[in-house]
Formats: C-alpha cells, structure tokens, sequence
C-alpha cells in the first residue's frame, strides 16, 4: 500500500478560503494608504530600531524592533551578532509583535470579589493592587511563615520577583522548566562529567559528523542556533540518526530513522554501549584518561546485545550495529544529543545518565564536534543587604526525598500546598509569573485542588490564561516590547550579553515586573533591596563594571565578550576539570550507589496501553511555544488547533474519518474538555498518538484559542515520579477515542 | 535580469517564518498569506518519506495572470517579476482563477494581492523577507541571467525540480531536491 497524501500547513491557503473572496468587480477602490504604500515599504535603511530579546521562549533571541511611519510596532528582526540567532529570529520572535497587539491581553489590576474559580473580579488600581498583594503577603508571613509562600516563574521578569521573594524569606523559587523538562538531564551530566548542560546546550552541531536525537524533535521545537546549526550540519552531509516512534520532521532528514517502541529508549542505549564497547569502538585514549568504571560497565552491558534489544524495541539489531558503526565512525565529532523535555518515564535521569555515558565513550565531552566548553559572563550585582535566613528552605520542605533535586520542583509546591501531603508543612501563596500552570503542570486537576486551598495566588502576566481566573489578584505585566528587563546573560561559544529596552511605552494599564518587583518591596518595607532609582540607573551601574554602559548597548543590542577560560575544547593548555567525587568522569556513579540508587542505568519495563487505549505522545510545533502563544494573532493564523495524530490503521479500526472530531479519555476516566480532528497519517506509529503541546484552552477571553484543539494536561493524571531528582514524567498515560460529544461542561 | 527563487527541501522544516516574516514585512491581514509550507508524506510506516516546501508566486516567464488580466494591473517588473499595481486592479479574480500555484487571494480592500519577491527590499539591495528570515536557510533568492550569483551557483551543483512544468507557464521557483 502506498499512501500519498499532501497537505497545506501553515495557515488557510492563499486564497483565504475561511473568509471567502470579496466578489467579483465590487469596486472596491484601494484607499489612499493602500495605494500609496500598497505593496510597497521602504527597506530596512532609516527605520528606527530598538534592541531587544525575544520573550517567546527560553532561546530569547536578539533582536531589533523596528516602527512603521506612524510610530507603530511593525516588525522584529534578528540581530546579525547574536549566536543566538545569527539574525533569524524563528516563526514566534518573528510572530512576536502579536503578543503587543493582541487585544486580548489583560488591560488593568484586577481583585477577586467572588468565590474561587468565579470568574467575578473587580478593576483595581495598581496602588490599590499591590496595598492588598503587599498586606496579604505580610499576613502569611507572620501567620505561618514567609517559606510557606512561593514563586513560580517562567521568563525574564521573574529575576526581580525572586529578589522580592528572597528578601521576603522565601526560597521556593521554582521554574516548571526544571522538573517539568530538562531537570533529568542537568542532574545525569552532573553526576557524570560534574556540570549540567543548561541553555543553550553546549552542543557543538556546527562542527559535528554525526547527530544523534533521542526524541528530540530539533525542527519542530526551534532552539533557533541548533536548528540553524543543524542545517547547516545536513548542507555539510553530517550523519543525523533519529530515534523516535514518530516520524518527525527532523527524521525525514535522517540518514537512520529508529522508529522504536515507545519508553524502551533505555535497552537501545544499553545495546549501543555493548556494541561499541564489545567492538572497541569507543575512545580508548579518552576512557583511559579521563574516566572512572569502565570496567564495570563493560561487565554490566554484555547481557546487552542489539538482539536482546530488539525484543524490546523492536529495532533490527543490524540498524543497532549501523547507527552504532556511524556513530563511532564520527567519533570525537559525534553528538548523541540530551533533548531538553526529558521528563518522560520516571526513569529519566537514568536514560540521561545512559546518554551522557554513550557520550563519554565517544570521547565527545570537550571535543569540537562534540560538546564544546561554555563560557559565561560574570554580571556585577546592583548592592543590597544581605537577603534574610530562611527559615525553611525548599530543600528542608522536600524532608529527604529527590535528593539530586538541585532547584526547587514546581511539582512538589503544588503537592505541599495541599493539606496532609507533607508532614508539618504546608504552602499558603503562590506568586505566578508568565506560567499558566493549569496547562503547564500535569494533572490539571490536582493543580486546581492545590490552588483552592491557597489563602492568596497573585498571577502576573500578559495574557488571561486560565490561571489568571483562579487568582485572588491579576497583575497585568506589559509585553516584552514595551519594557526593559534584565541582561540576557546565557553561557555561549563566546560570552555574550543583550539588552531589552522598550519599543513603546506599555499598551493599557500595564506595567513591567521590575516595576511590580520594586513597588511591591517598598510597600512592604524591603524597599532596601531595590535601591535604585530607575532601571536604566540599574541597568547602567552593571554595564558600566562590564566595560559598556546602557547608552552603547542601545546602539549594538549585543556585546560579545573574548573567553577568559581558554580553548573551546579540550587541549594540552586547557586540560579538562570534572567536578565529580573522582575528578574524572563517572561512568559508574558512587553518588548514586550511595544514595540508594542503581550507579549504572539500567532498563526497566514500563507500562503499556491496554486494549483500545493508545500511548499520549506530544511534542511541540514550530509556530508556538507552550500554551504562551496560542493566542497570537499572527502565530494562530499559522496553527490555530491541534489535531490528533492517527495511523491508519488505527483509524480503520474505529472508522475514523480525516478531519472527524474526536474526544480523547485517558485510562483513569479523565476526558477532554473538547474534541479535536483527527489526521490520519502513517508518520504515527499504531501504539501511540500525537498531539502538539499547548492547545484546548478553557480560558474563553482567549478569543482566538479557547475551545481550539485539546489540553494534555488534562490527560496527564498518571505522572511517573523521578526519585532521583523528582522529575515528573508524563508518557505514561494512555488515551482513547471518544466519537459522540460527552457533553462536558466548559466553566469558563 | 531574471530574479528566481530556489527552495532547499532537504533543509526546510515547515517552520512558516517565511510565512510570518511575509506578514509582517508587507502587512498582508491576519488569515491570508502571500507564501506558505506545504508537506507532502509518501511511503507505509516505518517506510516513509516527506518532502516540506515553502511555496509563494513563481513569477512565471509566461504568466497566465499577466496574459489574462484586463486591466493590465498584473503585469511584468523589475527582474521580471510579476506585479499587481493595485489601484489598477478591479478585482475581478481572472487571474485568482488562471494561475496554476493558486499564488494569489483577493485582499479584504479589494484587489488581488500576491508574493512580490519583496521587489521594495531587492531594490534596496535586500533580500527578500522570506530568504532573510529563515532559520535554516534553505531559501536562495537571486538573479539567474548571473551565472556568478549563488542561486545559478545552487542550480548548477544541485538537482531541482519545478512545479507543475506541464502548465507552460516556465515557472521561476525550483525546488532543490
């Protein structure tokens, strides 16, 4: 059999079928405007241009934001000196001025006069706001204790905030970028070579020869220097492998695609290790030299062969010696590549510590090809006092348990906030900041359990995403092209800074979470900590010790530095430190043996879908970022929904029609709020459908994206916890289709 | 003077920046688009293939909208570019309905609005916004009557492919394969 099929993504086809042609001859006359600038713009030459960098997602590009005649936002370009962008800012940095023209967005204060989950709040002014926020916050903190209050942040604007909450005596400061995504993977590199990867990874892609992605979809999640970086790599005819039960974009680029059994990742890493091992394929001088345990793990990975592996992953065991043969070929210039959303079976440290051992063996950690050796600048700290001891520190609150967990775990605040999870403790307030947590976290319903016991939840951000409508207060922040923020300041090649200034003064009664930050404090008394006049006094004084000042990064946007810390790699002159117990990189873990854990990762069977019931695999799109974006004018005429990935045979199996409305039901009773189409299509393996993250938003402000598509979350009630970092891994849910309308209540 | 674009299909994503960039540079109205990505799947699982395109206006050597348009409002520019002056334009969609790429839509002011190569940003000395935006720069913009430009340097070293050759109009987009 052989299926063709064509479609058109992005977007409704240049005939604009969804609003239907305007008639034949209508005479119409094109304005004035139109025919004078009808279809022509000046160039990019003498157009004012502001700096900043982008806030779509973590990448946080820099760029240009350049105004029309009339003084209007009209685009954002990507600036030529940044490595983060080379000057090509991605779909949704390009797409970003719809965040400033949504109308939408949250427009002034907001308190709660109903009762939680009513959607019944007053207009507020920003004094009147914070006086409450500022009150409520001084309540807790005498009542039970400033550590039982804690911040949630994603973005930027959260570094004042957690100023704020550190002065405040509160250290649960956590980011759903940490155990929701790739908290794994920093703790597995960490015990293994002594530092974690952070963004953007060190990957050095530019140079590699082989590329090898473990469900990392690279091309679909733009992490814009990585997908340039990777195009570049299939212009210079570098080898990718992709491993992944979906055919995904990038593995349509692949020399070998593994379209393996969804979660036995694990057994295929271990044969990998065996067959390199067994061969003598790995980098014997750099095992020699820089490692610890290789004997043990040689021992350990015999039983492993590709055959053995094959009765897991069904992969053919001669494509396991091919990708194994390619990958040694390559090696030192050999990537076997982290991913970044790793939180998927509960044992992911382990596969992270299986990828970094695999890496190791190929001698890629330090090497050009490889993993390159970062460098960030050091940015002097505006003085303040001392922030106050707290009196219970996130660690102490998690009593023992994830002890890898080296950050705050968003996932464990939402349990301790509510009563009986925890022993003696339990969170009274939560700040929210750019973090639609009902779509962020899994189990949308646990978390709407842990926010009604809460005595305050302050949300800052742009838009009214559905958490905004359980907060007792709504701050609404102004867009990252009407503000300045903090330095971007992320390790790189070369140690790079950018600035973010504002293009216009905030649309609506909207403010900046610098200026929440710094009112907040004063009303609270900690003014001290925020002694700074203006930001641009703030942001001066750091650049003005970094050998710039504000004035000059307003003209280059980017300042790169030269390293301080010698080569980019691994040399005579630059020999490698690995900041492990050993000194040396640990192929056996003795952390891990001690803390209870198994030292070498080991592959354990995971539960597979019942009868009728299919693997929930998501991933993301190009065009959007988490739930963030779905309501961008411009990025939701791009994609608007989501739709349900089917194969065909599965579809024949329930009759499922191409474009039909389907409900999704997990295994534990927990359904959709809303039907989403199916797209039958052989890229889906028949034990597993897909879905892109972020879509099915209850929130009905969201004019473009309420009812559009269906929230995983929602379907995300069984959470496979990592007890190693407290990770929370969420491919174990398992779903199935739903054809007649179960009439669910939408409560907007 | 003959401005042609290449397309390298091996190297897209289907991001659609080319398509947001588009919008932004030219402020084509939310819910239309002068370029777009198109997927194409081919194969049985675990056989498959797929190709991704970016496609836009082929600014044909011999345009069937050019050739039909009443009014003149479409007609042959700058490098040969194909143009729709607007304020000649009645909008009676002739054109709409004779090209073969169904490159063009009828603007919600009334007349025919389509890819221009960004002529405004190449006499600048620019690229188009398309070329200049994408991640994966698989979009090579240039002259083919050159044969020392990189777009007749690609041609010359790369197998291509044009779309829909069978409709004569001699097409100006190729398709790197």
């Amino acid at each position: 059999m052989n299926r063709r099929n064509f479609i058109r993504i992005s977007t409704l086809g240049a005939g604009g079928a969804m609003f239907g042609s305007i008639g034949f001859g209508n005479g119409k006359e094109p304005s004035l405007l139109d025919r004078l600038t009808g279809n022509v713009h000046p160039g990019e030459s003498g157009y004012l241009r502001t700096p900043t960098y982008c806030e779509i997602c973590f990448w946080k590009c820099a760029g240009w934001v350049y105004k029309n005649e009339q003084g209007e936002i009209w685009k954002i370009i990507g600036n030529e000196n940044d490595p983060h962008c080379n000057g090509r800012l991605c779909p949704r940095g390009t797409g970003g001025v719809g965040m400033y023209y949504d109308q939408d967005r949250l427009k002034t204060p907001l308190i709660r006069t109903g009762a939680k989950g009513k959607q019944e709040f007053r207009r507020a002014s920003w004094d009147e706001a914070l006086d409450f926020v500022a009150k409520k916050l001084d309540f807790i903190g005498k009542k039970y204790g400033p550590e039982t209050v804690a911040l949630i942040t994603h973005g930027s604007g959260g570094k004042l905030l957690t100023t704020l909450m550190k002065a405040y005596g509160s250290d649960s400061i956590a980011g759903p970028s940490y155990a929701q995504c790739k908290g794994p993977r920093e703790v597995a590199f960490g015990l293994t070579f002594g530092t974690g990867l952070e963004s953007p990874e060190p990957t050095d892609i530019r140079d590699t020869r082989c590329l090898v992605l473990i469900g990392s979809h690279l091309g679909e999640n733009m992490h814009n220097s990585q997908v340039q970086e990777m195009a570049d790599a299939i212009d210079r005819g570098a080898a990718i492998i992709t491993v992944d039960p979906r055919f995904s974009t990038v593995a349509s680029k692949s020399k070998f695609w593994l379209p393996i059994k969804p979660s036995t990742d694990i057994a295929l890493l271990l044969a990998w290790m065996n067959v390199i091992i067994n061969n003598g394929w790995y980098d014997k001088d750099y095992v020699e030299k820089y490692t610890t345990g290789f004997d043990k793990l040689k021992e350990y990975v015999q039983p492993f062969t590709p055959e053995w592996a094959y009765g897991i992953t069904t992969l053919d065991p001669n494509m396991i010696r091919d990708t194994a043969k390619e990958m040694a070929n390559a090696s030192p210039a050999v990537i076997i590549h982290p991913g970044r959303h790793v939180t998927w079976y509960g044992d992911d440290t382990q596969r992270s510590r299986a990828i970094a051992i695999l890496n190791a063996l190929l001698g890629s950690w330090g090497r050009r090809g490889g993993f390159y050796l970062p460098e960030l600048k050091e940015i002097p700290e505006y003085p303040h006092p001392p922030f106050p001891p707290v009196n219970k520190s996130w660690r102490d609150i998690l009593g023992g348990q994830y002890p890898f967990a080296e950050l705050p775990l968003a996932n464990a605040i939402v349990d301790g906030s509510i009563p009986g999870n925890l022993k003696d403790f339990q969170y009274r307030g939560w700040i929210v900041n750019g973090s639609n947590l009902n779509m962020t976290m899994p189990d949308t319903r646990k978390t709407l359990e842990a926010i009604q016991q809460l005595e305050l939840l302050v949300v800052i951000d742009t838009m009214p995403m559905e958490i905004t409508g359980w907060a007792d207060v709504i701050l609404p922040e102004c867009t990252y092209l009407e503000r300045y923020d903090v330095l971007r300041n992320d390790h790189n090649r070369e140690p790079v800074i950018a600035l973010r200034m504002p293009a216009t003064e905030p649309k609506y009664d909207t403010k900046p979470d610098w200026w929440i930050a710094k009112e907040l404090a004063t009303k609270m008394g900690l003014g001290k900590y925020f002694a700074w006049k203006t930001f641009e006094e703030f942001l001066d004084y750091k650049l003005k010790r970094m050998d710039s000042s504000l004035e000059e990064m307003k003209k280059i946007g980017v300042k790169k530095y030269e390293r301080s810390s010698g080569d980019l790699y691994f040399s005579a002159e630059n020999p490698p430190v690995f900041d492990t117990p050993s000194e040396k990189i640990e192929l056996y873990s003795g952390q891990l043996e001690q803390a209870g854990f198994d030292p070498m990762p080991r592959y354990t069977p995971h539960e597979e879908p019942p009868e009728g019931f299919y693997r929930l695999i998501y991933g993301r799109t190009q065009s959007h970022t988490f739930s963030r974006t779905s309501n961008n004018p411009n990025l939701s005429a791009i994609m608007s929904e989501n739709k349900v990935w089917v194969n065909p045979k599965v579809a024949a199996n329930w009759q499922l029609k191409e474009g039909q409305e389907v409900w999704l039901k997990n295994q534990d009773g927990s359904t959709t709020d809303f039907p989403a189409k199916v797209r039958i299509t052989e890229r889906i393996r028949w034990d597993s459908v897909y879905i892109v993250h972020g879509f099915g938003h209850t929130g009905s402000l969201l004019t473009r994206a309420f009812g559009r598509g269906v929230s995983d979350s929602a379907l995300i009630t069984k959470v496979l916890l990592d007890p190693v970092m407290g990770g929370t891994g969420m491919r174990g849910n398992f779903v199935t289709f739903i054809t007649e309308n179960p009439g669910k209540e939408v409560k907007a | 003077m003959r401005f042609a674009m290449a397309i390298d299909t091996k190297k897209c994503v289907g991001c659609s920046d080319c398509v947001v960039a588009c919008q932004t540079e030219n402020n084509v109205p939310i819910g239309y688009c002068r370029d777009w990505v198109v997927e194409v799947n081919d194969g049985t699982y675990p056989q498959l293939e797929m190709e991704i395109r970016s496609e836009r206006c082929n600014h044909c050597t011999n345009s069937p909208c050019v050739r039909c348009c009443p009014t003149g409002a479409s007609h042959y520019d700058y490098g040969g570019t194909v143009l729709v002056t607007a304020h000649k334009c009645i909008g009676c969609g002739a054109c709409i309905a004779s090209c073969p790429y169904d490159a063009r839509y009828t603007h919600p002011k009334g007349y025919v609005d389509k890819c221009t190569f960004c002529v405004h940003r190449v006499k600048d000395g620019l690229p188009p916004a398309c070329v200049a935006v994408c991640p994966t720069k698989c979009l090579y913009f240039g002259d083919t009557d050159d044969p020392r430009s990189e777009l007749s340097q690609v041609l010359k070293k790369r197998k291509f492919k044009r779309l829909i050759p069978e409709a004569g109009t001699n097409p100006n987009l190729y398709f790197l394969i």
